[in-house]
């Protein structure tokens, strides 16, 4: 049997869908068999991300209402044959999801996965409680800002209260992605550091992803940046906070910069 | 200008932190009991952890609200051997606490 992860935030535009793709990617290509679903229906984009947008054919939606099978609606990602995507409906509307088409699904997929990474929709309506509903475990990412801390505390409560194991009485584990964070301007004091988010959210850190360049890079090539831009400081904190996902006990360390005299200097400056 | 500001302030950080601090208390108060019971089940967890080893799963806690009155169902699930071997163990932790 699989786990259930959900990728979710509240607030959009904080790395969704970023994650699930790098996570997801992480994860299959040490050997797993992952599975990524969009459930962002009528704005689908992992299937972008992960440069698999001209291969859909059918879709979540399409499966959830019978009118293809789960084997013919999955994508096989062509870097890494562990990797599936099953895309959400672009022409459709969310209403066509129902809980039970929708559990239906997410158990068939159980069944043949290891991992099932559900890439939520922003917002706290129908389609993201949907998204979080049948999850074993919740990813919440947030970026080092006011109303993004705040959204994930909402989503944290909704975690709690609304998915299936909430609801028979069972808790939901739930681990904290910090994206992009800037560890100069934290430590000026011009960001939130990574002790207040924890200290405000109060669940257990996952990763710690640094702003980059190098993620709208890999996105512009279609290609999750934990696999293409391996070496790069966001691919390498995508790839560790995978390993811990799987369990593995990887230490955390805060992304530094190569912090000179000088380039304090400059930074101060240009800040 | 970079010293001025060095000796200025140091950033607005902090302020940012207060904020939410504030704002998120008053927040999950309005958003009623969900923490209620995920703190109930954590604490319990605690409790029952210091005697007996569990899995977590396996404690449920459910709040039900029907018209006047609420119930709070807890439901632990615990292997016949652990309490055997635990409440053997138990006393003579304390004894040596004791002594």
């Amino acid at each position: 049997m699989g786990k259930v992860i959900v990728v979710t935030s509240g607030k959009g535009g904080v790395g969704k869908t970023t994650s699930t793709a790098s996570i997801g990617a992480a994860i299959a290509e040490s050997g797993q068999r992952v599975c990524v679903v969009d459930f962002d229906v009528g704005l689908r984009n992992l299937d972008l991300v992960l440069g698999a947008e001209r291969r859909v054919v059918y879709d979540f939606i399409n499966v959830a209402q019978g009118d293809a099978k789960l084997a013919q609606a999955l994508i096989r990602d062509k870097r890494i044959d562990t990797l599936c995507l099953l895309a959400a409906s672009q022409t459709r509307d969310k209403d066509a999801l129902t809980d039970a088409g929708v559990e239906r699904v997410i158990g068939e997929l159980r069944e043949t996965f290891d991992y099932v990474i559900c890439d939520s929709p922003a917002g706290i309506e129908r389609g993201a409680l949907l998204a979080m509903r049948f999850a074993d475990q919740a990813i919440v990412v947030t970026n080092p800002e006011v109303s993004s801390v705040r959204d994930s505390d909402r989503i944290i409560g909704l975690l709690d209260s609304k998915t299936q194991r909430a609801e028979n009485g069972g808790r939901i584990d739930k681990k904290l992605l910090l994206t992009r964070f800037d560890a100069q301007r934290s430590r000026r004091g011009e960001m939130l550091g990574v002790a207040d988010v924890l200290d405000i959210l109060s669940i257990p850190l996952l990763g710690i992803i640094p702003e980059s360049e190098e993620v709208l890079r890999a996105s512009n090539l279609g290609s999750p940046i934990s696999i293409s831009g391996a070496t790069t400081a966001a691919g390498r904190a995508y790839r560790e906070a995978s390993r811990r996902l799987a369990g593995e006990n990887v230490p955390m360390a805060l992304p530094e910069e190569k912090s000179t005299f000088f380039n304090r200097l400059f930074n101060r400056r240009a800040a | 200008m970079s010293l001025f500001r060095f000796f200025k302030s140091r950033g607005t950080a902090p302020v940012a932190r207060e904020r939410l601090q504030i704002l998120l208390a008053y927040e999950r108060v309005a958003l009623g009991p969900r923490d209620l019971v995920a703190m109930l089940r954590d604490d319990l967890l605690a409790t029952i952890g210091r005697y007996i080893d569990i899995d977590p799963d396996k404690v449920r806690v459910k709040m039900d609200r029907a018209g006047a009155f609420s119930t709070l169902e807890i439901d632990v699930e615990i292997p016949s051997e652990k309490i055997v071997g635990d409440a053997l163990r138990r006393p003579a932790a304390t004894q040596a606490d004791a002594a």
